[in-house]
Parts: structure tokens; sequence; C-alpha cells
């Protein structure tokens, strides 16, 4: 699998946050992820203003293998759900990293951000784990 | 060949009329906003065509009756047929599920034995039968363990244990009967992973539901710490029937340590399993939850000098009884037939139904083994099932998991559970049961490894399959994103 984002952080679970310029964040699941999972035909999403704990599950993923929880690499307050995704959750599959992002939040904390794995440190848990 | 809709083959007018005398009087005085203004819709066709309709239909199926059928965790064995013969007979069927007790003796002398054969293989105090169905035991067992502690004053206790390993209806269960979920982690050999356990027990643990031996195919070797870890911290242990197969009579749930525990009688004890039911998801309980298991529970009336009376137990007796749940006391017509199964094997033969089901397990995955294949858990003998993981031809040739599943319905396979449990990338699950023969089991190897030569060689020609079936590959993405499911009419 090639391109990572090395703009991105990484959690885990597979979910990627891209911090903006004002502060707040931005999340989606991984190439990786979408791979995994294989064509997306529904997603469910949180409420707009629905406060997050970080490692919740706040979204769910649901592809014609399995329904999968997505969950909340940071806590944060939902400012804005990507609306797209009703109509057309394929969009995680052909653009994880852009159209198909999930929510954007604003953060509890500022920097929680800086926990999770960069670009880097995702690529090698993904060639450990034999992806 | 492609078989219509039944509703296409429908004209106005055309009836099948009904070759049975009409005893029922016509329904007067009906008042006028209960009667309909127009036709029902029901697709308007003679006998003759629903005849050939419904039997075309059923001769495209793959099903056990004409093919192997691996399906991993959800035990498809073949179903003999005297169990059908002998739940048929009239004295059986004619019998109404409101006549007085003293009429259903025979039958009511059945449904005692059943509970108590049931009790022997399980280690439970008590079994009650009335549950419908898999999942409706499911949510009766975690009602009981929900009202034991709401009994005790102990309403804090919110939390449902389970392993990532698990059924899906496992935590859909739980949440349905008010609980809470909490998932913990399986460790690289199969096993719960105790220290995570540990980590998330406390005054809110409700229980835990593990299924063993788990989906994974592996027993759990930990379960008496698990027991005693959950019994500990106040929580109870719900034992999940789906893989009893396994070890039906050798090792008993009620040893184990569990509180509670479903049986699906239509995988383990050779009931019609599929297509909607009718099912039975019997439960068993020890001393613990016995006042609260559902209603009714047949009990015997013991007379002096004259044969001993069947009797219904319900709510009169049993006051803190989760209740009913349905209107009589579950599919009669399914315990029968459980019934006849267990009388007909007798308690060595159960024992025979858990060896061979976990020898021809452990031979299928040796050979597939040997010719190659990639066991999930190589160091760990099979239960009744395995999993193997197709990860390394799928990077190779792009030839992955579904597209095996669909070759080897051109081969006359049932494909084994695909994409289950979702731990394990790329697999197979795969659960002979006893009732296979060894060249049964040998013809399914050779299949496989037919496939994977042809992936190896050709990846677009496996990736046409099935070219055999009724239907070729469906577009399951487009059904699920563009739900289609009602006749529109005409």
């Amino acid at each position: 699998m090639n391109g990572i984002p090395e703009n991105l952080r990484y959690s885990e679970n597979h979910e990627w946050v891209r911090e903006e310029d004002d502060g707040t964040v931005v999340i989606g699941v991984t190439d990786h992820a979408q791979q995994a999972l294989g064509e997306l035909v529904f997603v469910e999403l949180p409420e707009s203003g629905q406060d997050i704990p970080e490692g919740d599950a706040f979204a769910v993923v649901e592809s014609v293998k399995a329904a999968s929880d997505v969950y909340a690499p940071l806590g944060g307050k939902v400012l804005a759900v990507n609306e797209a995704l009703a109509d057309a959750p394929e969009l995680i599959n052909s653009s994880p990293y852009e159209d198909g992002w999930l929510v954007r939040l604003q953060p509890a904390a500022p920097t929680q951000a800086e926990q999770l794995m960069d670009s880097g440190a995702y690529q090698q848990m993904l060639a450990e784990s034999g992806a | 060949m492609k078989e219509p809709l039944i509703f296409e083959y429908s004209l106005p007018g055309r009836r099948g009329p009904t070759h049975a005398p009409d005893t029922m009087d016509a329904m007067d005085g009906l008042p006028a906003d209960a009667l309909r203004d127009e036709l029902s819709g029901l697709p308007e066709v003679s006998e003759l065509q629903t005849v050939r309709h419904f039997t075309r239909l059923s001769q495209q199926n793959f099903s056990i009756d004409t093919h192997f059928y691996p399906l991993g965790s959800c035990t498809m064995k073949y179903n003999p047929r005297v169990c059908n013969r002998v739940a048929m007979m009239p004295s059986f069927i004619n019998r109404h599920p409101l006549g007085p007790e003293e009429h259903g003796q025979g039958f009511l002398h059945c449904m005692f034995e059943l509970q108590d054969m049931l009790k022997a293989v399980t280690g439970m105090t008590e079994i009650s039968l009335t549950p419908m169905a898999g999942a409706q035991g499911e949510f009766a067992g975690v009602a009981m363990i929900r009202a034991y502690h709401l009994a005790r004053g102990d309403t804090e206790r919110r939390q449902i244990i389970v392993p990532d390993a698990a059924h899906g209806t496992n935590p859909a269960t739980a949440t349905m009967c008010g609980c809470e979920v909490v998932e913990i982690p399986t460790m690289a050999d199969g096993d719960v992973d105790i220290e995570a356990l540990r980590g998330v027990l406390g005054p809110q643990t409700a229980g835990i539901m593990l299924t063993n031996p788990s989906t994974l195919g592996v027993f759990e070797r930990k379960i008496e710490t698990i027991a005693a870890l959950v019994h500990e911290a106040g929580g109870l242990l719900y034992y999940d029937g789906a893989n009893l197969n396994a070890i039906l009579g050798r090792a008993l749930p009620g040893d184990m340590g569990f509180d509670v525990i479903h049986i699906n009688l239509h995988k383990t004890f050779s009931t019609p399993h599929g297509g909607g039911g009718p099912g039975s998801g019997v439960v068993g309980v020890n001393e613990r939850l016995q006042p609260y298991l559902p209603v009714p529970i047949v009990g015997r009336r013991e007379i002096k000098h004259g044969n001993d009376q069947y009797i219904w137990l319900t709510g009169k007796e049993r006051p803190q009884s989760i209740g009913r749940l349905s209107a009589f006391m579950g599919n009669a017509g399914i315990l029968l037939r459980a019934w006849v199964y267990m009388r007909l094997l007798g308690a060595r033969g159960m024992l025979r139904v858990s060896e061979y089901a976990t020898l021809n397990a452990n031979y299928l995955m040796a050979r597939l083994v040997q010719a190659g294949f990639q066991a999930a858990y190589p160091e760990r003998r099979a239960s009744h099932e395995f999993i193997i993981s197709l990860k390394d031809i799928a990077r190779e040739t792009s030839v992955n998991t579904m597209d095996f599943a669909k070759a080897l319905l051109d081969r006359g396979f049932h494909a084994p559970t695909t994409y289950f449990p979702m731990l394990v990338p790329e697999c197979l699950l795969i659960e002979p049961t006893e009732t296979e023969t060894m060249q049964e089991l040998d013809a399914f190897v050779d299949a496989m490894v037919e496939i994977r030569d042809l992936a190896l060689r050709d990846p677009e020609e496996v990736k046409k399959a099935p070219l055999s079936t009724p239907v070729r590959r469906l577009d399951d993405v487009r059904a699920a994103r563009q739900l289609d499911l009602a006749w529109p009419g005409r």
C-alpha cells in the first residue's frame, strides 16, 4: 500500500486526524481501513454539537462484509459532519483522506493530536501487522 | 435458468381453490372499517404454478441435503429424517396447545425428558424450553442476569463484557436488555486477555458472555480463571451455546462455572437450521438463576401407586420468573425433533458427536495445512471448527477470500463462513461437522487446491466464479446501497 499522507496523525484503530490552522481537527478512516472494510454501503455519524469523549465509538461504517465502530482518536465537540456520506458512503473508498472525511471537531485539549502516531510510525505499525 | 418472481406469473382473476372442505361459516357482520377496500396484493396464480415455482426454487438451493455445507460458527449438520417422522406423528401434531394437561401427558413426558437430557449434557440445574430461537434464548439469559442483580438490590450492575471474537448477537442482546457493552481483546493464541478482563471488572459488572470453544475455533483454556474473576467481582457468566457441538457431553458448561447457557437446538441437536427457522434457543441455569427461568416449564407431580403426572409450571409456581416468551411453550415440533435425536443417540452417542465433530475438523485442518494453506492458530488444536487465512494468496494473486468462496460453489461446496471473525484478515471459518465422510473432506481439500492453482495461473478466471449457479455474482454493494425490497404491484 502506498500514499500514507505525511501531514496527518494516525491512531491504532486506523483513524486519521488532520490539524487545521484554526485549531479544529478533521477525522476520517485510513486507506488501509477502507480496504479492509471493503465497499461501504452506510455511514452513521454523530450530531453536530455533540461532545465525544476520547476512545468512544462515535460513528459506524458498514460495508457488505461487516459493520464497524469508529473510535474517537481524541475527544472534543462536533462542529460539522460530512453530510455527503449519507448519499455517497463510497467517498470513503474512493477518497479516504479528502472527500471521505467523517467529522470536524473542536478538540477538548489543544495538544491531543501530538500523542498519536505520525505517518512513519503508522506505516511501521502496518508493516509489523503484515498488512 | 432464472426463476421469475411469483408475482410475475400473476394474472388478474386467476384463483387457486382450496381442496379441503370448507367448514367455516362466512364472516358476516364485521364493521365496515375492518373490511378491505381492495385486494391484498397477493399473486393471482394457480396451484400448479405455485407448486412449480417453489419446487424450482427449492431445487436451486444449496443446502445440507444436497451439498457439503461447512459453515463455521453455525453448525450445519444433517438432520436425520426419522426425527421428522416421529415428530410428525398425528398424535403429536394434532395436540392442541390449549388442551388440558391430562390430554397431553405423552407430549409433556417427552418434554420433561428433553429437559432432563439437556441438563445432563450441559451440567445445568434446570432448563426452560420456551425461547423460540437463539436470539430469544440470549435475551432470556441476559434478562435473567439483570433480574438476579435487581432482586438483590444491586441496581448499578449494567455492564456486560464481551470478547472481541464474540458473535455479533452478544452485544446486540446486552443492548436490548438495557446493558452497556464492554469489549475485551483476545490474545494472539486465541484465549481471552485476562489482564484486560481484570481491568474492566468492578461493581458495575453484570456479567460476561462467552462462547467456548470460541468463534476462533479454539477452547478457552483459562475458563476457570475467568469464572473465578467474574464471580469474585459479583458478575455472572453467560455461555453462548453456538459451539456446544464441539464439547457435547465431554466438558460441561455447568462445571466450567457458567450460570446461564442458551443452546441452539437447531445447531447441536439436529433440528432444521436456516431459512428463518423455526429455531429453538433453550436456556439452562444453575441454582442461582433458577427462580428467574422463563415459563412455562414442564414439572412432574409424583402420585402414589400410579403414574407420575406431568404438569406446566407457570408464573404461579415461579413468581420471580422473567415471564413468558411466547403464547405457549416454544416451538413444540422442533423440541420434539431434538428429543427424538437425543433418544436415538443416547448418552454414548452424544459423546460420539463431539468426538467426530472435532476429529473431522482436525483432519480437515491438517490436510489443508499439508496442502500449504495457512491456519490462523497453527499451534492450537482445532475444536469443531478452525480458521485459515488466505491473506498471502490474496496479496500474491489478488484472488481474495470472497473469490474462493464463489469458486467453491462451482465445485459443489457451500462456502465456509467468510471474513468472520473479523480479527483474522481474509479468513475462512470452516466447520465440517460429524456427519461428513472422509471422502467428502478430501474432495473439499482438492477443490481448495484446484482453486489456488488456478489463482496462481489465471487469477481473472477465478474472479469470474460462480459460473454454474442459477445466478452469477450478485452486486451486493448496489443491493445494499439502493434498497428495493417491495413488489411495486402492477
